[in-house]
């Protein structure tokens, strides 16, 4: 229980459906001063007051279980490394893949648990697949699509059925105090909410430069490579405007030579992504198949051909993507307009490029080759409205033996810088894109 | 529901339930002049004359606080303040002190410059007396207040007071002494003690929270904490809370009139509890004194176990203990005790601590040990993440 509307209502419907449930905030900081604070955040001690609060009126058993330390190795160090490669990674799904469903899962079932129920938004069919939530606004299946089917089994999602608006009015009539509590978006574990103060922290500052990626000249500098995302448009600090008079976007990130590639929105445009190894929600598929992919959480959706083969995904796009970045998620949605699109599969993206082009990593973009593009628009988005929504709980009901008790993890957390550069108002969004 | 964890606090005694009840429907400010005001001034000091009596103090040396916590926080700081001088600013406590010592020490060295000292414990936590026989003397006089507390509220060693008073007054330096966890379990008797200063609490012995009381002896000077109406000798100003101080001492003076044989029940199922618990789990570590130690404390080490992991299951199983270990937004930090005492990190953080108390019977330790077993198996399975 994060401290948040979502956890607190989801642990009231499991506490209804019948589940012997008990509440746990997650400590992701040994010190949570350091992590975000006042009423946004999820890792302070208001939060875990709020939470608590929550558990008194729902009348379950509340503890804070200290994950601090794997949180720290397994997604902060991750959040670091990643950037320090020139990827832009999603702290949200990492802490899905290792911490929410994976660390305080396991040791849940240890200690008699049966299960995990969060606050996510999103559906689990009675096939047992990850599906979209109803509330396309809120769904948050892109973060979760790392839980293996092992995982799923023993999650539970008792909001998935739910618009966030009803879940808000739900905790008002239930007297949760934090019905009322805003959404968060940034990164849990960023403070001030100053990313590139807090990479630069760490991975230090060093100048660079910025370069025309068709021309090779050299239009400017930086002081440190991770503060860049692909497709990012704004905070570039060219000062001569490009020959055409058109505005310039980050297209590739090379920490080899620390060098930032910019060039025209068209040279972003990509419509074949590569990914390492998949992770598998639904039964394993082989040889190429249709399907949509989502390329960040709450983008854009893609049509696309997808071909499986035992080291990573391949997603043809039917229409091509702009600003696609390394390291954020590629998941494969079955569509499927009457239960919520199904969770075929997930790969972290490694390499987004042309057809024509062939394959190009996101990190060294030739530009040259690409065909201009038609399509035009204001894009990068790197606010908060590009981050997944925070808020997450666990719930874990009664064993079998009908003796545990029920636990309840929780927590929350802000989702990654997110680069995909998507034009919302030449292209569909089948109930996925956020406005 | 099995309750052990009275060293966190114990129920209200009955008697202590009814002065408390019976003292709160008169009226009076113990300040005032008038007749009701000279009642309830009368029911202070006849709460002050008992506690002193009790505990082997003169009446005039009790001063009543809010809480066993500003107690130690007057004793502390107030002594520091006043014996502070030119060469003289250090401050020596131990390195197993409750928070309400060792922050309000830490305290005095991050913002009022105190040098602090801190003495050692062995592998029982025991405080080492001939570390500070040394430290007195090359530095005593440079020695503020020396703390000390009586006996520890995490594993339960009881600690050399009337040594470590004896030693210091060769040197002129006075010692505070938390008796928190001690009186009313252990005989206490301030005079006899050597100590300078004696903190104690109400809702620890059968009196009801927010009540506590510094023994301070008459020649030892104290600068306030609180100012205001000049209550208590100057030293604790804040009008008097006549009935929780008639509740106080009623408690205090029946956990000291019952101690002997009460400690003894206390010891016996206790003793009962250990080796209970020694037979089901064998790698069970028994932490503490075993023989000078609280007769209600009983401190284990499950290797292997999270102390968090098993205080939920025993609590899902209607066991009530303690970790022991302090929290900022319930995050368990490894006992600075154990670790003091040369326990690992991990021994640290797999630490549960069973207090007995006036209500507790033997269904209750029956009930822990009936519990132990699943508990201590699922917490290793989970292990320590």
């Amino acid at each position: 229980m994060s401290g948040g509307v979502d956890s607190a209502v989801a642990a009231a419907r499991a506490v209804e459906a019948g589940h012997d449930v008990t509440g746990v905030h997650l400590a992701l900081s040994k010190n949570p001063q350091t992590y975000r604070t006042g009423a946004r955040g999820c890792c302070t001690i208001e939060d875990s007051r709020d939470a608590r609060r929550a558990a008194d009126v729902i009348g379950i058993p509340f503890y804070v279980w200290d994950m601090a330390e794997r949180f720290h190795e397994d997604v902060v160090e991750d959040f670091y490394a990643e950037y320090a490669n020139g990827r832009t990674p999603n702290p949200c799904l990492r802490c899905n893949e290792k911490i929410k469903f994976a660390a305080v899962l396991d040791r849940a079932m240890a200690l008699g648990f049966d299960a995990v129920a969060t606050g996510h938004y999103a559906r689990k069919g009675e096939d047992g697949l990850l599906r979209r939530a109803v509330d396309p606004g809120k769904d948050q299946s892109y973060v979760l699509a790392v839980l293996t089917p092992a995982q799923l089994a023993h999650s539970l999602f008792p909001l998935g059925d739910t618009p966030k608006d009803q879940v808000r009015a739900e905790a008002e009539t239930r007297g949760l105090a934090v019905a009322r509590k805003p959404d968060s978006h940034d990164i849990c574990f960023i403070a001030d909410g100053d990313t590139a103060g807090f990479l630069k922290n760490r991975l230090g500052a060093a100048q660079g430069e910025i370069v025309d990626a068709a021309t090779g000249e050299v239009l400017g500098s930086h002081d440190g490579a991770h503060q860049f995302t692909v497709g990012q448009r704004h905070g570039l600090g060219l000062k001569r405007p490009a020959a055409d008079g058109r505005p310039r976007y980050v297209l590739s990130i090379t920490p080899v030579d620390n060098r930032v590639r910019v060039g025209p929105r068209e040279a972003l445009r990509v419509d074949r992504i590569r990914t390492g190894a998949p992770v598998w929600l639904a039964p394993e598929r082989t040889g190429s198949f249709d399907a949509e992919v989502q390329l960040r959480a709450h983008g854009e959706v893609y049509p696309a051909l997808v071909t499986a083969d035992g080291h990573g995904l391949t997603a043809r796009l039917r229409k091509p993507a702009f600003g696609v970045a390394a390291g954020q998620a590629l998941v494969v949605y079955d569509p499927d307009a009457a239960d919520g699109d199904a969770v075929l599969a997930s790969g972290t993206i490694d390499e987004a490029g042309t057809v024509e082009a062939g394959t190009v990593e996101t990190g060294t973009v030739e530009t040259g080759t690409v065909e201009t593009g038609t399509v035009e628009t204001d894009t990068a988005e790197t606010g908060p409205e590009a981050f997944g929504s925070a808020e997450a709980t666990g719930v874990v009901t009664t064993g079998s033996d009908g003796s545990g008790p029920a636990v309840n993890g929780a927590a929350a957390t802000g989702a990654g810088r997110s680069a995909a550069a998507v034009d919302r108002r030449t292209m569909s969004t089948p109930g996925s894109a956020r406005v | 529901m099995a309750y052990l964890d009275h060293a966190a606090t114990t129920p209200m005694l009955p008697q202590a339930l009814d002065a408390y009840v019976r003292t709160a429907l008169a009226l009076g400010n113990a300040s005032s002049l008038h007749g009701s005001g000279r009642t309830a001034r009368r029911t202070v000091e006849e709460a002050r004359e008992r506690i002193s009596e009790a505990l082997g103090a003169k009446p005039g040396e009790v001063i009543f606080t809010g809480s066993g916590t500003e107690a130690d926080n007057l004793a502390v700081k107030g002594v520091h303040w006043a014996r502070r001088a030119e060469g003289r600013n250090l401050v020596v406590t131990t390195a197993i002190e409750h928070h309400a010592v060792a922050d309000a020490v830490a305290w005095l060295g991050d913002h009022e410059r105190a040098d602090v000292a801190e003495l050692p414990v062995d592998k029982l936590g025991r405080v080492d007396t001939a570390v500070l026989a040394e430290l007195l003397d090359t530095r005593g006089d440079e020695i503020t207040v020396l703390t000390c507390m009586w006996a520890n509220n995490e594993v339960g060693t009881l600690q050399p007071v009337a040594e470590i008073a004896a030693l210091a007054e060769a040197r002129g330096v006075p010692v505070h002494t938390d008796a928190i966890q001690a009186v009313g379990h252990v005989p206490v008797d301030f005079a006899a003690s050597g100590a300078a200063a004696l903190a104690l609490s109400g809702h620890k012995l059968g009196g009801p929270t927010g009540t506590g009381a510094l023994l301070l002896r008459r020649d030892v000077k104290a600068v306030p904490l609180l100012h205001g109406g000049g209550q208590e000798r100057e030293i604790r100003s804040g009008t008097l809370d006549v009935p929780g101080i008639a509740a106080l001492a009623e408690a205090v003076d029946h956990a000291v009139r019952t101690r002997e044989t009460e400690s003894q029940r206390l010891a016996l199922l206790r003793d009962g509890l250990v080796a209970g618990v020694r037979e089901l789990v064998p790698e069970a570590i028994y932490n503490g004194d075993p023989d000078s130690r609280l007769p209600g404390n009983a401190h284990f080490s499950f290797p292997g176990c999270e102390g968090d992991a098993l205080l939920m299951l025993l609590d899902a199983a209607g066991v009530e203990c303690a970790t022991g270990s302090a929290c900022s937004a319930g995050i368990a930090q490894p006992s600075h005790v154990l670790l003091a005492m040369g326990a690992g990190p991990d021994d640290a953080r797999s630490s549960l601590r069973f207090t007995l108390g006036w209500s507790t019977t033997k269904a209750d330790v029956d009930a822990l040990l009936a519990a132990v077993p699943e508990a201590v198996r699922r917490a290793k399975t989970a292990g320590l993440s």
